[in-house]
């Protein structure tokens, strides 16, 4: 439990930090979206790619998600 | 010529059936066929994948995703998942320098391992269908909200889940927080029913009068369930015009069977003999945390793409998990707008603390244990190469090839006697071969 609150607290802090941002000059006016606005640059560039991984490591590995749900969803594990 | 106006149609008739199914007004735009330059418009991306192991599991999946956005920013996302399973899995017994009989999982019949082999079961054989749909709209000035339900049906198992997410942009939508929860309910009734935990597998003559009594008197039950609730916070932050990161922190908690019934650990003596083979046994309980980091950065030409996960739970598994993907434009000398991607990952994970590889006669039975190498310690890489390009219409077309290896380790287990001359933690390897088709 207090190693969950200690998480807690470092990610609230992380997030605190990084909501700051703005005021470190970080990000970009909208006329500065060139590249950002490529479909490679989207986080998830292709979804059905990681669709089809994650069901492949969730079945094979002990972690799941993190980077989105990592939940239930098929008797594979 | 033929196809260039063969494939449109195509894309007509699915979205008119799509339209008619759900009852949307985009019907005048498929018959115009017009939809090309249409912002309210459907897309889909099809995709097949071989799934191959060396000497065990084969799997094919196809994906069937369609997804709409109008003219209001809603976005409607359905798909829909088809996979088939054949072939053998490990069972968790270990290998012996003798011939080993083991009984099916149904109870009917048994099969035998050859000494020195690793034993699996070759009875492997399921087909799922998995459907989703997610829907997704602007709520109010900078702030998203997004919906979704899930369903996944096999032979012996049901999932039901829903999801829920809202995100918030801020300082001209350069940074995004987002909050997320998922809940699944799975049911599992495997053939031949829930095995009693630690109960000695039933080998013999099954066609014994007394053999489905014997069998039963192992079972507790024909089905289970299982409820996971997971929890998801995520920061992403535009850093320059080049550059983009997400920092993600997940919570998941699941209740209920998580044993699995297929799985035994061997009993040996002090010489490493096989002596019995016991149905595993896990916790009711799991907690998992991670934390996630993504970067993406354009160069000149080409983007890299890097995460890194760090996962614990409270079976004591720690996992790290890298992952990367470098595209290479090709320009339009191997195919319109073509380009190469390849991709690498690294996997290592600690053992869960009950897990063992085999348990040794005439010493006490802990609370929990299990030999499954899934929950042992390992490490996994993954090596692969995507090439896409766009063909007909601007739709895209990529195949990619991968190459999964899994090398289970000893995490400081003794092997004792005839144990000493086999292999405990063999490797997996694993070809993965997709063909996707966007359009």
């Amino acid at each position: 439990m207090m190693s969950t609150i200690k998480n807690i607290v470092l990610i609230a802090s992380t997030l605190t930090v990084t909501s700051g941002c703005s005021s470190l000059g970080l990000g970009v006016e909208p006329w500065e979206r060139d590249l950002l606005a490529k479909k490679e640059m989207l986080l998830n560039a292709s979804p059905v790619d990681s669709a089809l991984d994650d069901h492949i490591y969730f079945s094979k590995e002990a972690s799941s998600g993190g980077k989105g749900f990592g939940g239930g969803g098929c008797g594979c594990n | 010529m033929k196809n260039i106006t063969e494939k449109p149609n195509i894309k007509a008739v699915l979205t008119i059936a799509a339209a008619t199914l759900l009852g949307t007004n985009s019907l005048a735009h498929a018959e115009s066929n017009t939809f090309e330059t249409e912002p309210d418009e459907w897309k889909f991306d099809t995709a097949i994948l071989y799934y191959s192991e060396a000497d065990r599991v084969s799997a094919g999946e196809a994906i069937f995703n369609a997804q709409k956005t109008f003219d209001t920013e809603e976005i409607l996302n359905l798909k829909l998942t088809i996979d088939t399973l054949t072939g053998a899995s490990a069972n968790g017994a270990v290998a012996q320098p003798t011939v080993q009989t083991f009984t099916r999982p149904s109870g009917n019949g048994q099969y035998q391992i050859a000494p020195a082999e690793t034993p699996l079961d070759d009875t492997f054989r399921d087909t799922r269908v998995q459907l989703n749909a997610q829907w997704t709209q602007p709520i109010a000035p900078d702030y998203t909200a997004s919906g979704g339900l899930h369903l996944s049906k096999e032979y012996d198992y049901l999932s039901l889940g829903i999801n829920g997410n809202i995100a918030v942009d801020f300082d001209r939508k350069n940074s995004t927080f987002s909050a997320g929860f998922s809940y699944f309910k799975d049911t599992f009734s495997p053939e031949g029913g829930l095995p009693q935990a630690f109960s000695s597998m039933l080998i013999g003559d099954s066609n014994a009068d007394s053999w489905d009594d014997d069998f039963s008197a192992t079972r507790i039950g024909s089905e289970d369930d299982k409820t996971t609730v997971d929890i998801l916070l995520g920061f992403t932050q535009v850093i320059n015009r080049r550059m983009l990161m997400q920092f993600n922190y997940s919570y998941s908690t699941v209740d209920g069977y998580l044993t699995d019934p297929f799985k035994v650990l061997s009993v040996v003596n002090n010489n490493g003999e096989a002596q019995d083979y016991i149905y595993e046994s896990r916790p009711d309980s799991r907690v998992k945390q991670s934390v996630f980091a993504q970067s993406l950065y354009h160069f000149d030409t080409t983007v890299l793409d890097v995460s890194y996960r760090y996962m614990w739970d409270d079976w004591k598994i720690k996992s790290h998990t890298i992952d990367s993907r470098f595209r290479i434009p090709l320009g339009d000398s191997f195919g319109k707008e073509s380009y190469l991607q390849p991709h690498f990952r690294f996997y290592q994970q600690s053992a869960a603390d009950f897990y063992q590889p085999f348990l040794i006669d005439n010493e006490s039975i802990p609370a929990f244990a299990s030999a499954d190498y899934r929950i042992g310690e390992m490490t996994a890489y993954t090596v692969g190469l995507k090439y896409g390009m766009l063909v007909n219409n601007g739709h895209e077309l990529s195949f990619r090839i991968e190459y999964y290896s899994q090398r289970p380790t000893d995490a400081g287990f003794d092997e004792i006697g005839v144990l000493k001359s086999v292999d405990l933690y063999p490797s997996v390897d694993a070809v993965i071969a997709q063909v996707t088709y966007s359009f």
